[in-house]
């Protein structure tokens, strides 16, 4: 299954507006010894979700859950793409030819030449997303390589 | 006897007792307290008025304020050397009340515990956990008493210590759990958290849970959490304690009314109101001898139904407390009780039970706020499905309250988890006036 492959588990937190609060979060993590590979933080005026993808994503939960946090894992897929222009454009292209409405996405830049996007769409859809990326020959990560 | 044959008392033979202990009572209170005595002559009525049990509406009402005014022994009908146990509410909102009980009270206290107990058919093989605060509060001491009564084990947990308490319901292997709804929750909540596997680990088949008011959606929560039968219970002290009235396996609230006789009056005028209809709940004891209420306002609002009940109990009961008269908040002009936005909450999914209501004024409006859990299990990581779920509980209390209340939601166990009864309203109104 191209999921238990590909479905790298990011960690999403739920964090009310309030100074501090993802201080928390990083400390909590650091003492866990959870190293955060990508983050990403989308808020409303009131609240925010943290979305991280960590090199050890059930302890994290398990970490944040005992600190009070609300936090549960999304499947998200990475891809990995040059690091010039177009690179984004190859990928999400491909997604919207297959008509897969992507839900939200964002990226790293790593020390190398390439960048690591991420991607969330619909659960259903995540099989037939990553397919027809590979079958494009574009490059995936599997969620191996994130947890390392 | 069997304790269970006083619910199914045949309606005359009750009334025939009630009226009889009730002159009884009435003459006790008028020549043993001045207090009574005054009230009585003031309304010019005098003990052999009351001749039915209709007479009770000629007799004036008792309020929280006169317990007050008498603390706190001023209400006794009996001399201190017969009083064998005083308890005390905490006072929070004034001097506490205080209440005492002679060896015929705590007896008569007993045996309304264990018929509450019957309700599910509590007996010598049950292990009862007891978490009601033992001390002033009558819980703790109310219900273990009674569950020593019907024979069975009881564990005097008491609040607090709440993952020590999951052990010991476990390693012990309670089968009944008396609590606060709200703490029956937190027990819950904790022993997810601890890794229990509440299924396999524990054995609870009921549980007898009162001392604040719950909506159908909270009951049903606590209910289908731990797998157990939810018994209500319902008492305050100034009456006795727990033990006024239980819920029978249909959810009837039985007043125990060879012991308090309920009437509903309409909390403005006072006019009692027929069977049936909406209002304040006001108790008189009957049997009590250190401390008997006539006619006690108790400010719960409920609705008393003498139809038969299906269990067959022949004793009057009630609908479960709407509020408290106290606790309704005027927002706007329109009366809200905690318990209606309660169940307009445990009806949508992904948020727990917890809530808190805070109102406040913005410029000459009130503005009410309902703070709420989001729950981890529900949790989606889109900010698009939280806001839909804050939007769609302001539509819910909107439709079913006619209020509008902006929902802020907070972080699990954010909100205070109170050890007793839960605090649901902070009323910042008074502060800016």
């Amino acid at each position: 299954m191209l999921k238990s492959k590909y479905a790298v588990k990011q960690i999403s937190v739920f964090l009310e507006n309030r100074r501090g609060r993802l201080a928390e979060v990083a400390q909590a993590l650091l003492e866990a010894e959870i190293n955060i590979r990508a983050l990403f933080l989308a808020d409303s005026s009131e609240f925010g979700i943290l979305r991280m993808v960590v090199n050890n994503p059930e302890k994290a939960k398990a970490v944040l859950v005992s600190k009070g946090f609300a936090a549960n894992e999304t499947n998200v897929f990475a891809v990995e793409v040059e690091d010039k222009p177009g690179g984004f454009y190859k990928v999400v292209k491909v997604l919207a030819d297959e008509g897969i409405d992507v839900e939200y996405t964002y990226a790293y830049a790593g020390s190398s030449e390439r960048a690591i996007l991420f991607f969330k769409v619909k659960e259903e859809e995540f099989d037939k997303a990553v397919g027809a990326l590979l079958n494009k020959g574009i490059k995936l990560v599997e969620s191996l390589e994130m947890y390392k | 006897m069997d304790l269970k044959k006083k619910d199914y008392i045949p309606k005359e033979e009750l009334r025939r007792i009630q009226i009889e202990r009730l002159k009884e009572t009435v003459q006790r209170a008028y020549h043993l307290v001045p207090f009574y005595r005054k009230k009585f002559d003031e309304a010019g009525v005098k003990p052999e008025d009351i001749k039915t049990l209709e007479d009770i509406q000629k007799l004036p009402f008792t309020t929280k304020q006169d317990l007050r005014d008498n603390y706190p022994f001023g209400l006794f009908a009996v001399p201190l050397e017969q009083v064998v146990r005083i308890h005390s509410s905490s006072g929070t909102t004034g001097k506490p009340t205080v209440v005492g009980y002679t060896e015929s009270d705590l007896k008569v206290w007993t045996e309304v515990i264990a018929r509450t107990l019957k309700m599910a058919d509590v007996g010598p093989k049950d292990i009862v956990h007891n978490a009601y605060g033992y001390g002033l509060f009558t819980g703790g001491l109310g219900f273990h008493y009674g569950a020593e009564a019907v024979g069975a084990a009881v564990v005097p947990a008491s609040g607090g210590f709440t993952k020590r308490q999951l052990m010991l319901m476990k390693d012990f292997g309670a089968t009944v759990l008396c609590s606060t709804p709200s703490f029956a929750l937190h027990l819950f909540e904790v022993a997810k958290e601890e890794g229990y596997d509440v299924e396999r680990d524990f054995k609870l088949r009921a549980g007898f849970f009162g001392a604040e008011p719950a909506s159908e959606g909270l009951k049903r929560t606590v209910s289908e959490s731990w797998g157990v039968q939810y018994v209500e219970v319902y008492g305050l002290s100034e009456i006795i304690g727990p033990g006024v009235a239980a819920s029978c396996q249909y959810g009837s609230l039985h007043i125990f009314e060879d012991h308090f006789i309920p009437e509903v009056i309409d909390p403005e005028t006072g006019e009692v109101l027929p069977e049936g209809e909406e209002g304040e709940l006001v108790l008189t004891t009957i049997t009590k001898q250190a401390l008997p209420m006539i006619r006690y306002r108790t400010k719960d609002i409920t609705v008393l139904h003498r139809e038969p009940c299906k269990c067959g109990r022949t004793i009057v009961w009630m609908e479960s407390v709407k509020g408290r008269a106290d606790d309704m908040l005027i927002v706007n002009g329109v009366n809200v009780f905690p318990s209606q936005v309660e169940h307009v909450i445990t009806k949508v999914e992904g948020i727990t039970p917890n809530y808190v209501i805070v109102v406040d004024k913005k410029g000459v409006l009130d503005k009410l706020e309902v703070w709420v859990e989001v729950d981890e299990r529900f949790l989606t990581d889109g900010v698009g499905t939280l806001e839909r779920l804050k939007k769609k509980l302001e539509e819910e209390l909107l439709n079913n309250l006619y209020i509008n209340a902006k929902v802020k939601l907070v972080e699990p166990k954010t909100l205070e988890r109170s050890m007793g009864k839960a605090k649901r309203i902070i009323d910042r109104r008074e502060l800016n006036l």
